[in-house]
């Protein structure tokens, strides 16, 4: 038996950042960590999903014939610079140079609005050329796929938003920094998610893999 | 874990006293105390336990005799519906996050959860589901496609009420919030255990705990997936399941499946962890293996994830899936029987007391066992053909969650209660419910397997008469009778708990574990100074060295509280407002309750609330304890 | 007291067990198959009945005396014995499970490969099977025969199951036969069944289909190889002038009312949405549920309803003494 007290947790042997200084910081970050995991559970489901029927097509346009791989290409470098302005903005934060941190948040923020904008266009051309929601088990399952990324893109925005409201408001303090972190680590895990749907669904789509 | 006392002083203290009392009412509404919310889980969980027994009956009524008239078809199949989708949602999923919210924090020496204000979401989520789903009586129809919803019987064309978007909405607002308690527990047992109490020195119910948030934090995902696939199909013209537009209704039973089989541990783990302690305690003994123990739950959580397609071998996905799949259930049998052998032994050589909780544990002990021989001759796929869809799945499915939940959990809430409330329950009339039910039990279910073995397919209003069926329905019959009065003696026996239960100290059973080294009921910051732990079973330990109590971690100081928040309800209420609007299709009123959500967050972000601080001489003057 | 109480349930549990296993009744048991699926099925069945017996006797042996042995005494003043564990009955209470477990998964591996195996040969019957909200359709394709609710098979004679479905999803279940297949909507699914002897074998459907799952029944009829014969005979050329007037008054009828769901071989009736009434007269049910008499017949086209809720058949505007001509008629399809 120890005599002497010892702290286990694991939280505690990490590289301590402003975000984990309070144990209510530690429980956001780990707990936002767990949250990434039920959210792969969620996609994983998604692209099963998508897996199952992509060949269902019915009378509607296959993949092949539907996808646009330049406009497509166009929203992938938009989402993939904007997490590295994320990662930029921790940094910032971890200096505590506020007003760049607010900067990079907002330089992400805008770099996701641009992402959903070349989406709402790539939907409605197709919608344009007759591949709706319903048109076929194919359609249902690309829009319920790349939909609900999108709308995982557009909850970032609105968190980060707010977050740089508080910010403005607070500046970087021990209960903010946390939020800020776990906001990035959220933008981030979107991110790579597209990763995957613009391999499996756009290229392996117009590869006719 | 406590905060470290420098941290604490450095926050502002806004109020130096705690707020001043609310009405009881008000306060349960606003709290974020993992007691009172455990407390309100717990009723939440023996309502629909009520509700869905209730269900039971009428059907068993049905079932009496062949060709009976009592209730008509469509309203037996809303009854089973109604009668599962209560049970395991609604009863089984929220007496486990009580005894979670009750028990967890104190067994690790913590002071609330990582997430106290999630945790009041996760509740009235959980509370707005339910309601949800049940108020679908009300409104013309109730779900009538079955617990499991199979596609395409669950689609417009099949069943074109609005049962069934209630079930859809309803499972899942209820989904989220179990998703934030298993998040906000996997947290809290990690991040928030006291000094010394390391990973293996954590009681069996905080490990099964664990264990079972990791399974709904993969599990849920899934049935969240499909609930939203199986919506946009109902309501808003998608195609996922409707094999005419090239939908796949299999998809659904993998989705449901991948979620629905751990789903049984996620309920039965925190039962087995119940069962794990109240062994010891009456037995007063150092549970058996306790190493093993926690590997066997690691090992059933994570083989649990691979079984899934054995409850679809009559799908035709062909041998080689099906070998594969029933050797992958035979294992979980393993883990499962070490279980059962390390409590057996740690029975053996110990002082067994036959107080209440230990006979609800011994009465589970034979039942769960009987449930797992079945469960491993359903996992033999070709048998499995003769029995699957057939009463004895039925008789199976009841010995593993009524003989392992519901006996585990009435064990767990005959244990803690008088940690909770203060008082002990009436030994005489405990022992007089458990035989109830116990004996109410294996007559309602055991008969099921010749039921079932004699031809007899699930969720069926009526059997063929003369063929051999009519004795094993009656004893069934009358069993789930027997099992209802005990339900009332329990009832009894709280009522008489509160009216003349005599007081109980810190530790009116000897138990081992940390909760016990607290008064009976716990104060509401838990722990006046964070226990230091030094091994499995600290208390136990304290006692063998003659001390009556835990040595502290940490000097008396001020302890930091969350607020209460009427926020939580109010979210809830947005829920179950946009969720109704959604089955109606009322535009309008799907934006406005989602609007009160976000403005729910949106207030509870922007408003940074500290909490509150009790100071040492407050509590030495509330409680009469001395530093 | 307790450990006492306990004995005595035990031993009534264990009674009942012996008993229940000896009056079974033969009707739709699946403890007496009538047929080599069946047969393969039960026989793993009742061998993890034996293997699982085995550990329940063992478990609750050591529960029984844990029980009776250690339970508290007055004057215990010392705890008792503090066990961390023993690795070496933790092994073994490990590895033996193992072993029961191979014993096991063996015969559960090869029986799932032999009832996979698809039946190939000259001697093979082929069946297509549809089921709908709630009835069956068999049909011959080498036969050129359709029919409802009554399978008839050849006793000795494999025979080959196609399962599909118009609807929702069914399960095909004869206890006696065979285990169930479930039919699934944009799925073909197979089986092959066996009867060694003949007999009326109750089938039901197994997996939930909506408010007539309970009674969506049908029979396999099988019969020895020369009366399978004769019932294709019989089924190819049916017999279907109506012999009395009021017959004669049904037929118009049923052409009037009945002709655009039902057909009947040999005659102008061709409608496909409800099952097949060839040789009506000779089956043994109505509406797969109910016994083929007269009255069961008017009562079942008055209101079918009432006997399936949620059928497709409508309640035909007929009058009493219509239905007794519709009944007349269908009486003399032979």
């Amino acid at each position: 038996m120890e005599a002497q007290p010892r702290l286990v947790n694991a939280a505690d042997r990490m590289e301590l950042g402003l975000e984990t200084s309070t144990l209510e910081g530690r429980n956001k970050v780990l707990g936002f960590w767990v949250f990434l995991g039920g959210e792969c559970a969620l996609f994983a489901s998604l692209f099963a999903t998508y897996l199952t029927l992509r060949g269902q097509t019915l009378n509607g346009p296959t993949a092949k014939e539907l996808f646009h791989l330049p406009l497509v290409g166009v929203a992938t470098l938009f989402l993939l610079t904007s997490s590295l302005t994320g990662v930029l903005g921790i940094n910032a934060m971890h200096q505590g140079r506020r007003r760049s941190l607010l900067r990079w948040l907002g330089v992400t923020v805008l770099l996701g609005l641009a992402f959903l904008a070349v989406q709402v266009v790539e939907f409605i051309t197709y919608v344009g050329e007759g591949f709706g929601f319903s048109t076929s088990a194919f359609s249902s399952a690309f829009y319920a796929l790349v939909g609900f990324h999108g709308g995982h893109v557009a909850f970032g925005v609105i968190w980060i938003s707010i977050l740089m409201l508080q910010l403005k408001k607070s500046g970087i303090t021990a209960r903010k920094a946390p939020k800020v972190f776990i906001a990035s680590l959220y933008w981030h895990f979107v991110d790579v998610v597209w990763v995957f749907i613009f391999t499996v669904v756009y290229l392996m789509g117009i590869m006719g893999i | 874990m406590a905060k470290p006392l420098e941290e604490v002083l450095s926050h502002p203290v806004h109020t130096a006293t705690a707020p001043r009392k609310r009405f009881w009412l008000l306060d349960y509404l606003s709290t974020v105390d993992h007691k009172k919310i455990g407390l309100m889980y717990a009723l939440i969980g023996v309502f629909y336990l009520i509700v869905g027994g209730i269900e039971a009956l009428l059907m068993r009524v049905q079932l009496f005799s062949p060709n009976n008239h009592f209730v008509s078809y469509p309203l037996f199949n809303q009854l089973f519906t109604m009668h599962g989708t209560n049970m395991i949602f609604f009863a089984a999923m929220p007496l486990i996050f009580g005894l979670m919210n009750l028990v967890v924090p104190l067994q690790i020496g913590a002071r609330d959860v990582a997430f106290p204000f999630m945790n009041a979401v996760s509740l009235w989520f959980t509370f707005v589901g339910a309601l949800l789903v049940n108020i679908s009586w009300f409104f013309g129809d109730a779900p009538s496609a079955g617990w499991f919803a199979y596609a395409p019987i669950g689609l417009n064309q099949f069943n074109p009420g609005h049962g069934m978007d209630f079930f859809i909405v309803g499972l899942q607002i209820a989904g989220f919030g179990s998703l934030m308690g298993a998040i906000n527990f996997i947290a809290t047992i990690l991040n928030m255990r006291a000094p010394g109490m390391t990973l293996l020195r954590m009681p069996l119910f905080t490990w099964t705990s664990l264990v079972a948030s990791g399974l709904i934090l993969f599990a849920f995902p899934p049935l969240t997936v499909g609930l939203f696939l199986y919506m946009f199909d109902r309501l808003f013209g998608g195609h996922f399941f409707d094999a005419a537009m090239g939908g796949n209704p299999v998809l659904w039973s993998h989705l449901f499946w991948i979620f629905g089989h751990p789903e049984v541990y996620i309920v039965a783990l925190p039962a087995f962890g119940v069962i794990s302690e109240v062994v010891a305690t009456f037995s007063r003994k150092r549970i058996f293996g306790y190493t093993s123990m926690v590997f066997a739950t690691v090992l059933i959580g994570f083989i649990g994830f691979m079984v899934w397609v054995h409850h679809m071998f009559t799908v035709g996905f062909g041998a080689m899936a099906d070998s594969i799949f029933a050797i992958a259930t035979m294992l979980i049998g393993i883990p499962t029987g070490i279980k059962v052998f390390n409590w057996l032994f740690t029975m053996w050589g110990g002082q067994i007391r036959f107080k209440t909780p230990m006979m609800f544990a011994l009465g589970f002990l034979p039942t769960f066992v009987l449930g797992g021989i079945t469960g491993v001759m359903l996992s033999a796929a070709p048998a499995d053909y003769q029995y699957h869809g057939s009463y004895f799945v039925v008789a199976h499915f009841h010995y593993v969650l009524i003989g392992g939940v519901v006996f585990g959990f009435f064990a767990g809430l005959y244990y803690w209660f008088p940690k909770v409330t203060g008082r002990l329950m009436h030994e005489g009339l405990g022992h007089l419910n458990f035989w109830f039910m116990f004996i109410g039990f294996h007559l309602t279910f055991f008969p099921m397997h010749f039921a079932g073995l004699y031809g007899m397919p699930r969720r069926v209003p009526t059997y063929n008469a003369g063929v051999g069926l009519e004795i094993w329905n009656q004893l069934s019959t009358i069993g789930a009778f027997v099992m209802a009065v005990s339900i009332v003696l329990f009832a009894m026996n709280v009522a008489y708990a509160f009216i003349r239960g005599e007081k109980a100290g810190n530790d009116p059973w000897d138990a081992r574990t940390l909760e016990w080294t607290l008064p009976s009921p716990v104060p509401e910051y838990n722990f006046a100074q964070t226990p230091l732990v030094r091994g499995l079973d600290p208390l136990w330990m304290a006692k063998e060295e003659g001390k009556t109590t835990v040595t502290p971690a940490e000097p008396p100081g001020p302890i930091h509280m969350p607020s209460n928040s009427y926020l939580p309800m109010v979210m809830a209420v947005g829920l179950f407002i946009a969720g109704l609007a959604a089955i109606y299709h009322r535009l309008f009123f799907i934006v406005l309750g989602l609007e009160v959500i976000a403005l729910a967050m949106f207030y509870h972000s922007l408003n940074d609330d500290e909490g509150y601080h009790v100071l040492p001489e407050e509590r030495a003057l509330a409680k009469g304890e001395g530093a | 007291m307790r450990p006492k109480h306990r004995i005595g349930l035990l031993l009534t549990t264990a009674v009942l067990l012996l008993g229940l296993t000896g009056c079974q009744r033969a009707d739709m048991s699946v403890l007496d198959p009538a047929g080599p699926v069946a047969k393969m099925q039960l026989s793993i069945i009742m061998l993890s009945v034996y293997i699982m017996s085995g550990i329940f006797v063992v478990a609750m042996g050591i529960l029984l005396y844990v029980l009776i042995r250690y339970r508290s005494r007055r004057g215990q003043n010392q705890p008792p014995k503090q066990v961390e564990g023993n690795n070496v009955l933790e092994a073994i209470w490990t590895i033996i499970p193992v072993i029961l477990l191979a014993i096991l998964a063996v015969p559960t591996v090869t029986t799932a490969f032999a009832l996979d195996a698809k039946p190939t040969g000259s001697n093979v019957l082929n069946v297509k099977v549809k089921a709908s909200q709630f009835w069956w359709q068999f049909e011959y394709p080498d036969l050129g025969i359709v029919t409802a609710q009554e399978l008839h098979i050849p006793t000795g004679t494999k025979v080959n199951l196609q399962l599909e479905t118009t609807d929702v999803m069914h399960s095909f279940w004869v206890p006696r036969l065979a285990g169930k297949t479930d039919l699934i909507p944009g799925r073909t699914n197979t089986m092959w069944i066996q009867a060694d002897q003949p007999g009326e074998f109750q089938g039901k459907c197994a997996e939930y289909c909506g408010p007539s799952h309970g009674v969506m029944d049908f029979l396999v009829v099988a019969e020895d190889p020369r009366q399978f014969q004769a019932w294709t005979d019989r089924m190819k050329h049916p017999q279907v002038q109506p012999a009395g007037d009021a017959a004669v008054e049904g037929e118009k009828l049923f052409a009037q009312n009945c002709a655009s769901c039902h057909s009947v071989a040999g005659t102008n009736f061709k409608g496909a949405l409800g099952p097949n009434l060839t040789g009506f007269a000779d089956r043994i049910k109505v509406a797969g549920v109910l016994e083929n008499t007269d009255e069961n017949v008017r009562r079942w086209i008055s209101d079918p309803a009432a006997v399936k809720p949620g059928t497709k058949m409508p309640k035909v505007p007929l009058n009493e003494q219509q239905i007794s001509a519709v009944a007349a008629f269908l009486r003399d399809l032979k």
